[in-house]
């Protein structure tokens, strides 16, 4: 009897964080439902196959767009998380290093043909120098001792400069088959490649952590800096690994964002999206203090958050008033989500739990 | 021997005076938003340098940000130091009024452009200026002309409150009140952001909404918007299912008009370096300006993908 109300609070401590983001989608999804009845028009959750402009078998409907939409947010949500974890604090210059990124890969694309080698040159470039900026950022933070996000205010203010300096113009175009394959579809597959990217990011990190000690060493240094170092774990190689990490995730969602348009604009390209990925860290319940931290819950966080925007442009909110309701509902999903609400929930999780114990032994 | 002495000074004085004279220069001072800020200032600055240069008689010192405060003691900086005239894009369209005041005052005569500036027309000569109202007339009218039985408009829109925003949604809000055959299916702002351009018009295809008309406040939204009909398997462009309408004539922009892959660019002229030159060399010889109105409208056009010419993207297309 006692080991059943082990295993059922064990299982709860473990999978609970997920439960707000994953309530979070299933509401604004619900909130849908019946809107949809109200109207008596269900096309919102439709999901159709089209022929696309170069003739490709494609799946299309609000579903997919919300999936597909989230991708670049999703991806820079896993790099978020592991830096909240290891330094308690966060990188507001993600868009801008999105940018940076963005714009190496245009510009290494531009200088000859448009070949899947010189793709992946470009993207091999603006890895190398997005990890290059990340470890900037992760320096002033582990080693100089910076807040986060005063460290990275830095490239925030100048980011977007540097990349208009690469670009050496205002909107420089990139045509070619091949960059929309990676934008939107890959001949012969129906599902958007921007998914297929998220997911295979998502499974190289999980078997990172899966087969290596970073997720417990982050974890360790973002609970206590000391303890960890103590016990032998260099915290200022974690905090700076965490920062290249994120440094690459900027690099997949700045050639992702570029290549759904064939088209880079320093200005608006990922613009304000770093608080979006905030965000997405905190409705996926990982403490933005540092420590204990589940990207699975960020990634959920980044879809509820896109599931949100569809929404709204659904309902056709006017232009002026989506910026005032998209902030109703995330106050609401973070008071959800905090301590003090989480805390009664628990309560109430074991309550429940215990009662239905006692009931089976009673009938027993 | 003094004689002699006085005599040489005077006539090295007189030497140096015409000289001096002969090379005189026209001191301008150019105060701008940077180039970095879209296509369209990229080429505005681009304008300037050739106009105001050195070959033509011209020293420019020039100052670009993006913030008013900044401006504004660059303007101050270069009064001090003593230009000959001052050429103002203004970031904001207030808190001018000091330092124009001190610029008449030092007979520094002022020319706007690009931008208006709230303040009385008697502290500077001229303004040139884009009309954006009269961007979205022209849009409209060529709308109008494509005789289309019903208009079914997607409308994204710019940063809401912007000049070009304002201008180009008020002629078509105008005629989409005046008729029952103009129906705008959905009106949102993508704030100039081609990515959002794209979800929005994804949401709309994904409701099944009929529409025929992309009316897209720039071309990187009609873009972002093209992006979204080509994954649908939409046609769009010249004789197909939806017509793509954008603004700015950036040249790839352009090319698409003359690919046939859109139908219609609407012209935001960056291009004001010569009028204000031709209006500074009146001034020089001694002229009175003598316009009828200060505010000068730039001559702008909208091209249709039907009679555009590879001769045009060069003449009208901004970047490259």
């Amino acid at each position: 009897m006692a080991d059943q109300v082990k295993k059922s609070s064990g299982f709860w401590s473990k999978y609970s964080q997920l439960l707000v983001p994953l309530l979070s989608i299933l509401i604004i999804l619900a909130f849908n439902f019946f809107r949809c009845l109200i109207i008596g028009d269900f096309t919102f959750f439709s999901i159709t196959i089209t022929n696309n402009n170069i003739g490709n078998k494609v799946l299309t409907g609000n579903l997919i767009s919300i999936l597909n939409g989230a991708s670049e947010l999703a991806i820079l949500a896993m790099g978020m998380t592991l830096v909240t974890a290891a330094c308690g604090g966060q990188d507001i210059s993600v868009g801008a290093l999105a940018a940076i990124a963005g714009s190496m890969f245009v510009k290494v694309l531009r200088s000859g043909e448009i070949t899947i080698l010189t793709i992946l040159a470009g993207f091999v470039a603006c890895c190398a120098v997005a990890i290059l900026f990340g470890a900037f950022n992760g320096t002033l933070v582990s080693v100089f001792k910076i807040q986060p996000m005063i460290a990275t205010l830095v490239l925030f203010t100048c980011g977007r400069s540097v990349a208009y300096w690469i670009n050496g113009g205002a909107t420089p175009t990139v045509e070619s088959p091949l960059i929309t394959a990676i934008g939107s579809f890959i001949p012969g597959i129906p599902v958007p490649t921007p998914i297929l990217i998220v997911v295979l990011t998502g499974v190289i990190l999980a078997l990172v952590f899966r087969f290596t000690t970073l997720g417990l060493y982050t974890q360790a240094v973002g609970i206590n800096q000391r303890a960890a170092r103590l016990n032998g774990i260099n915290t200022t190689w974690i905090k700076l690994l965490s920062f290249m990490i994120l440094g690459v995730c900027c690099a997949i969602s700045g050639v992702i964002a570029v290549s759904r348009l064939s088209l880079i604009n320093h200005e608006t390209l990922l613009l304000d999206v770093e608080m979006d990925a905030i965000l997405a860290v905190a409705i996926g319940g990982n403490a933005l203090g540092g420590g204990k931290f589940k990207i699975s819950g960020s990634v959920l966080g980044a879809y509820a958050i896109q599931a949100l925007t569809i929404t709204l442009y659904a309902m056709k909110v006017p232009s002026t008033d989506v910026k005032a309701y998209k902030a109703i509902v995330i106050i609401l999903i973070v008071i959800a989500g905090s301590p003090v609400v989480k805390a009664k929930l628990s309560q109430l999780w074991k309550k429940i739990a215990a009662g239905k114990v006692r009931k089976e032994a009673a009938a027993g | 021997m003094k004689k002699f002495a006085a005599l040489l000074l005077a006539m090295l004085l007189v030497l140096t005076m015409t000289i001096g004279s002969a090379m005189a220069e026209i001191t301008v001072g150019i105060v701008n938003n940077p180039p970095s800020e879209s296509g369209y200032r990229e080429a505005n600055v681009k304008d300037f340098e050739a106009v105001f240069s050195a070959e033509n008689g011209y020293t420019a010192k020039t100052y670009y940000s993006l913030k008013n405060d900044e401006q504004l003691s660059a303007a101050q900086q270069f009064i001090t130091d003593g230009v000959d005239y001052l050429l103002i894009s203004a970031a904001e369209t207030t808190g001018w009024d000091a330092v124009l005041a001190s610029a008449q005052e030092n007979g520094i005569p002022v020319f706007l452009f690009d931008r208006m500036i709230d303040c009385d027309e008697s502290l500077y000569e001229a303004a040139v200026v884009s009309d954006m109202a009269n961007q979205g007339k022209l849009a409209v009218e060529w709308l109008i002309a494509q005789n289309l039985e019903a208009y079914n408009i997607i409308h994204i829109q710019g940063a809401m409150g912007s000049d070009a925003q304002i201008g180009r949604t008020g002629a078509l809000d105008e005629q989409v009140k005046g008729n029952d055959n103009w129906k705008l299916v959905v009106q949102q702002t993508a704030t100039w952001d081609e990515a959002e351009a794209k979800k929005i018009t994804e949401s709309v295809i994904n409701s099944k909404e009929a529409f025929n008309i992309i009316y897209a406040e720039n071309d990187g939204m009609a873009k972002g918007a093209v992006a979204a009909l080509d994954d649908a398997g939409i046609s769009h462009g010249v004789g197909k299912d939806v017509i793509v309408m954008g603004f700015d004539c950036n040249r790839w922009a352009l090319r698409e008009l003359l690919a046939g892959n859109w139908n219609y660019d609407g012209q935001c002229s960056p291009f004001q370096a010569q009028v204000i030159s031709d209006l500074i060399q009146k001034l020089e010889a001694g002229e009175d300006l003598a316009l009828e109105s200060k505010k000068i409208i730039s001559e702008e056009k909208g091209f249709d993908a039907t009679t555009i010419t590879q001769e045009d993207i060069d003449t009208y297309g901004l970047g490259e």
